[in-house]
């Protein structure tokens, strides 16, 4: 195995983009490390990208828009003082992810190109419309997250493609996001459901929705319908049915040690309109 | 003898001192089975059949042999050679067959050949490097299904005498028990219910893998140092297994991170002493997390069936249970323990039970406390449970109208000595949690359970040094805090302080032989045995003071760590401390000792009675505990906090079996769960804060009162749980782990 400690990103790529066999890069290393140690996958190179200048910088910018290093970590984004007041659904998200040790190594980068459908920080990303910045042996392309993911442990990165960034808009003004999941214990488990909605209000009605499902197809969904089911509305009871369905007819689950078909089609919905409430009443500054 | 009388007062029992091994284990001191190394020492690493079932065709270990790190690699022909004990029997070959596949491979992760290597990385590369052609077979995993006639066989001949002819050969024993007529009982009934009731296999969980060190020379003697709950029996397996003499076999137990029953056989052990004879070199073993969940064994899983006849009046007219327990590729399931324990809480007339042994493609189970009893508990206390209701019965009155007491015949027959089952259900009648209000969405349960308690081969040796202290030798080890006890106990009879006493778990080149850490037997029979040996030596303290005095020894008794004159004819004596008699012991006739080598027969049964809240959400089917009390007969609590430990343990336990912990095989037989994340063993956050009491009906077979305290406990939480979860949420839940997927589907009315 090669071990490779690059310093700019336009060398990581350049490294993945010549090696052979299996490469991986190296962020908090909480799924490739594990899955070394299992024996489920072990790469013949090994890409650090920790020591790549800015990777751990938080960046807010003048317009309120947000640029994460691609090592920043799940304990720097809960420790920060802004980023969870405007993006509380992305950063509990994040947060839901392992344990202290875990936080303290883990990324929503690697969540992401890990390729799990599970992965808790992606859907509260896709929903936030966060987006990423590919840099490959082309040159940088900006690239939507609900694009990243392909399918199980799969993603549209090329050889020689890595994320050099992490994008997230700007919260704006009567704007809210949550994240909820579904595991059967309190904590240190994977998402039977998870679902992610940010939205934004005019006094009591809704202007803009993404809604955005994990855990419930090959890849992380990114839902329209409930979209269109919120918007217009002042998330009455009509709105929050209409939301359930159109989320519990999003899925395309499978039947799995960690729950049946039913069961994750019929709590996408409830996940969803749970997850709605909360977003509701953080975008009308209720405190929820 | 004076001290031969029962104690009812005490200065020491009762107290709650901190735990002799406390500091070692907080600071990391504590050696467990992986902490320890030896000079040249290898790495073994065990190939494992990746098939259900199969027949192996043959293994090429050339490449493996060859490569250069790789010291040793034994199949079963390195166990074929016995030459001391030539064709092993039962037991000894089933675990012989378990630690190392011999034609076929019988489950999922069955041990098929095994490497030593220079370095544990080298040795996990070369397993790579064995060739094993393998003829699957058709497989079996379910107990309903490998009862039935088309069902593969996993060992022809497997059964004994008890089974019924007619019955498939994977059924390998049968149990039978009751009395009266239980046809006339249930015509009697103005209410008879007959459920359906299924459990998951569940794992014991302890966070401990099992790990080992083994030496074994070509002169037959070997040094084995392994995480277990009784080293006497990995000894005496060992030997057998490996052709051995067991005296040649010095087996020292570790410090032990949870064995629950699991660590009361051997897995790991036989092969890497195997190894270490092969490579002449000291061999090490730890399994990882997913070697210990699809190699070690599980308890059983069970198909029930239970009908119960009641009165109006809540008198329970007739009951009959029929309990269908697979466990493994080999004979063991305790379908009988299941059939014995499951109505023994109650005073029947009409009683019958049914037990079956069945195997199946899966790993050989083990014990898990209190083995059998929590499945058959889940059925029946949730039949009771369904009838009260039904007949709008309280619970805990009916439970209490039908108790069995002092007296009563058990429905496996013996007749009961003093027993505290009504006053645990008298405690929980009483307990605030009984009455306090519930909150909408959640239900309350109560269960009953019972175990047997055992007391097994016990030797104990206690020896004074100079300065009055002591030192105390028992066999068993210490998996709940029982080095505590022990010292409680001993200082209780030599009157000196605890602190004073040092317990080691002695290995066994130093001590007469220990059956294993189980059967809830620790306090009861080493502890007797302490009492007894510490008794042995103030029998001998007082033989020196008479000398010193020169009057009979019957003048003189023991109070308070002294010896005294017994009374005024006797003399007058100043008090002589235990320390001034140990500081001449030279020279007044030489060291002083104490031991004790018995099989104590008096252990009594005990029952516990578990108060369990539980919440569920309507809409996604979770279900929280909100509050758990334990309330459970101990005989007598020699060191409370740790009895409370082994109550709350059993709860903990119960919750992740009754809600989230289960086996789960796929179609191709193969465990789809082996690690942590999705074996859900309760986190933390998961518990709430268990309640516990302790009542004290004190064991009439034991000095100072004990009965055993470590499995009872976990025996009514499966239906404890399940009957709250089932008020909860409006519908009764028969069938383990109440999953979130489950009681959704129940709830929705297709479960
Ligand atoms: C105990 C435990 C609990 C966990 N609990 C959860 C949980 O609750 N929810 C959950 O979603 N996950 C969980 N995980 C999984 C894991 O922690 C997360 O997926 C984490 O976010 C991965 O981030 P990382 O930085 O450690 O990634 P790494 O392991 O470093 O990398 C993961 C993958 O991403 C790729 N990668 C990393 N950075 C880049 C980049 N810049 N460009 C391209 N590819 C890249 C790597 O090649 C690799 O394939 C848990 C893991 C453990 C060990």
């Amino acid at each position: 195995m090669q071990y490779h400690r690059p310093a700019s990103f336009a060398e990581a790529s350049d490294l993945a983009a010549h090696a052979t066999g299996i490469t991986r890069f190296l962020a908090g290393g909480t799924d490739v490390l594990v899955q070394l140690r299992s024996e489920i996958v072990t790469p013949d190179t090994l890409i650090d990208i920790k020591a790549i200048d800015g990777v751990r910088d938080i960046t807010r910018h003048a317009d309120g828009s947000w640029t994460l290093g691609v090592a920043v970590t799940g304990a720097e984004m809960s420790e920060h003082p802004q980023l969870g007041r405007e993006w509380p659904g992305v950063v509990e998200a994040m947060d839901l992810i392992g344990s202290t040790q875990i936080q303290g190594r883990a990324t929503p980068v690697g969540n992401l190109c890990n390729g799990s459908p599970a992965a808790d920080s992606v859907p509260a990303m896709v929903a936030a419309g966060a987006s990423v910045t590919v840099t490959g042996p082309a040159g940088d392309r900006v690239v939507a997250v609900e694009d990243i993911p392909t399918g199980p442990g799969k993603t549209s990165l090329a050889q020689g493609e890595l994320i050099s960034a992490l994008h997230i808009p700007a919260r704006g003004a009567n704007g809210g996001d949550a994240y909820l999941r579904f595991i059967p214990r309190t904590e240190m488990d994977i998402a039977v459901v998870g679902v992610g909605v940010s939205l934004r209000v005019d006094g009591d009605t809704i202007t803009e929705a993404r809604v955005s499902l994990g855990a419930v197809a090959p890849t992380v969904l990114l839902v329209e319908e409930c979209a269109r089911a919120l918007i217009g509305t002042t998330l009455d009871d009509t709105a929050l049915a209409a939301l359930a369905a159109a989320a519990s007819a999003a899925c395309k689950p499978i039947d799995d040690k960690r729950g049946t078909i039913e069961f994750r089609t019929e709590v996408a919905g409830v996940l969803a309109k749970r997850a709605a409430k909360i977003a509701y009443a953080r975008a009308k500054g209720e405190t929820a | 003898m004076a001290l031969d009388d029962r104690k009812s007062h005490f200065t020491f029992v009762g107290t709650r001192p901190n735990r002799p091994d406390g500091l070692d284990k907080v600071t990391g001191r504590a050696r467990f089975g992986a902490d320890v190394t030896a000079p040249g020492m290898l790495f073994g690493a065990i190939l494992r059949s990746p098939h259900a079932h199969a027949r192996i065709v043959r293994i090429d270990t050339s490449k493996a042999e060859a490569h250069r790190d790789v010291k040793a690699v034994v199949t079963r022909a390195d166990f074929a050679d016995v030459p001391f004990k030539p064709g092993l029997e039962g037991e000894f070959w089933n675990v012989l067959e378990n630690v190392m596949a011999g034609e076929k491979a019988l489950y999922d992760g069955h041990a098929v050949a095994a490497v030593a290597a220079s370095s544990a990385l080298a040795a996990r590369d070369a397993l790579k490097l064995i060739e094993v052609e393998y003829e699957v077979l058709p497989h079996v995993t379910d107990v309903d299904k490998a009862m039935a006639p088309d069902a593969p066989v996993i060992r022809e001949g497997a059964a004994d005498y008890s089974v019924p002819e007619g019955m498939h050969p994977n059924v390998v024993r049968y149990h039978e028990s009751g009395h009266g007529d239980v046809e006339a009982g249930f015509a009697e009934a103005d209410l008879v219910i007959e459920d359906h009731f299924v459990t998951e296999a569940t794992h014991q969980g302890y966070i401990e893998p099992h790990a080992c060190l083994a030496s074994l020379g070509a002169d037959g003697k070997g040094e084995l140092w392994c995480c277990t709950q009784g080293h006497w029996i990995v000894q005496k397996t060992c030997a057998a297994l490996l052709g051995i003499e067991t005296a040649q076999l010095r087996v020292t137990a570790s410090e032990i991170g949870g064995g629950f029953g699991g660590k009361t056989t051997v897995f790991i052990e036989p092969v890497a002493l195997a190894l270490s004879r092969k490579a002449n070199r000291p061999v090490k073993i730890v399994m990882s997390r997913s070697e210990v969940l699809r190699a070690t064994g599980p308890t059983a899983s069970a198909s029930m069936d239970v009908k119960i006849g009641m009165k109006k009046d809540g008198t329970i007219t007739a009951a009959q249970g029929v309990f269908r327990l697979q466990g493994g590729a080999f004979p063991g399931a305790p379908g009988d323990m299941t059939a014995m324990c499951a109505f023994a809480p109650y005073n029947l007339t009409n009683v019958r039970q049914v037990g079956y042994d069945v195997m199946s493609n899966r790993p050989k189970q083990a014990a898990y406390r209190a083995p059998g009893a929590p499945m058959g508990a889940f059925a029946v206390e949730s039949v009771i449970d369904e009838l009260c209701k039904i007949l709008g019965l309280d619970p805990i009155e009916v439970r209490l109208k039908n108790a069995a007491r002092e007296g009563t015949k058990a429905s496996y027959g013996p007749t009961y000595d003093r027993i505290g089952l009504v006053e645990t259900l008298e405690a929980a009648k009483d307990h605030p949690h009984y009455s306090a209000p519930l909150k909408p969405g959640q239900g309350r349960g109560i269960a009953c359970g019972f175990w047997f308690n055992h007391g097994g081969e016990t030797s104990v040796s206690l020896a004074l040094s100079e300065d009055g202290s002591a030192q105390l030798m028992v066999g068993t080890p210490d998996i709940g805090g029982s080095r505590a006890s022990m010292a409680l106990m001993a200082a209780e009879v030599l009157g000196i302080p605890y602190e004073n006493i040092r317990v080691t778990i002695a290995d066994t080149a130093t001590l007469g032989y220990n059956d294993v850490s189980h059967g809830s037997r620790v306090t009861y029979a080493s502890g007797l045995a302490t009492i007894k040996a510490a008794q042995h030596a103030v029998e001998k303290l007082c033989e020196r003071a008479a000398a010193k005095w020169g009057i009979p020894v019957d003048a003189v008794k023991w109070e308070n760590g002294c010896a005294v004159p017994s009374g005024p004819n006797a003399g007058d004596f100043d008090p002589l401390p235990l320390a001034e008699i140990t500081a001449d012991m030279g020279r007044t006739g030489g060291p002083i000792s104490g031991h004790f080598e018995a099989t104590p027969e008096g252990a009594g049964v005990s029952f516990g009675t578990h108060i369990v809240d539980a919440e569920v959400d309507p809409e996604t089917g979770k279900t929280s505990i909100t509050r758990y009390t334990v309330i459970q007969d101990a005989g007598k609590a020699i060191h409370p906090a740790y009895v409370e430990g082994q109550f709350q343990g059993g709860a903990a336990q119960g919750i992740g079996w009754a809600l989230n912990e289960e086996y789960i095989y796929g179609e191709d037989g193969r465990l789809q769960n082996p690690v942590f994340l999705d074996y859900r063993i309760p986190v933390a956050s998961d518990l709430p804060m268990i309640d516990t009491v302790i009542v004290e009906v004190p064991n009439p077979g034991h000095p100072f009162g004990v009965r055993g305290v470590g499995e009872t406990g976990i025996v009514p939480p499966l239906a404890a749980i399940a009957n709250a979860v089932s008020n909860a949420a409006g519908v009764r839940m028969r069938q383990l782990p109440m999953s979130p997927p489950r009681i959704l589907a129940a709830l929705k009315g297709n479960g």
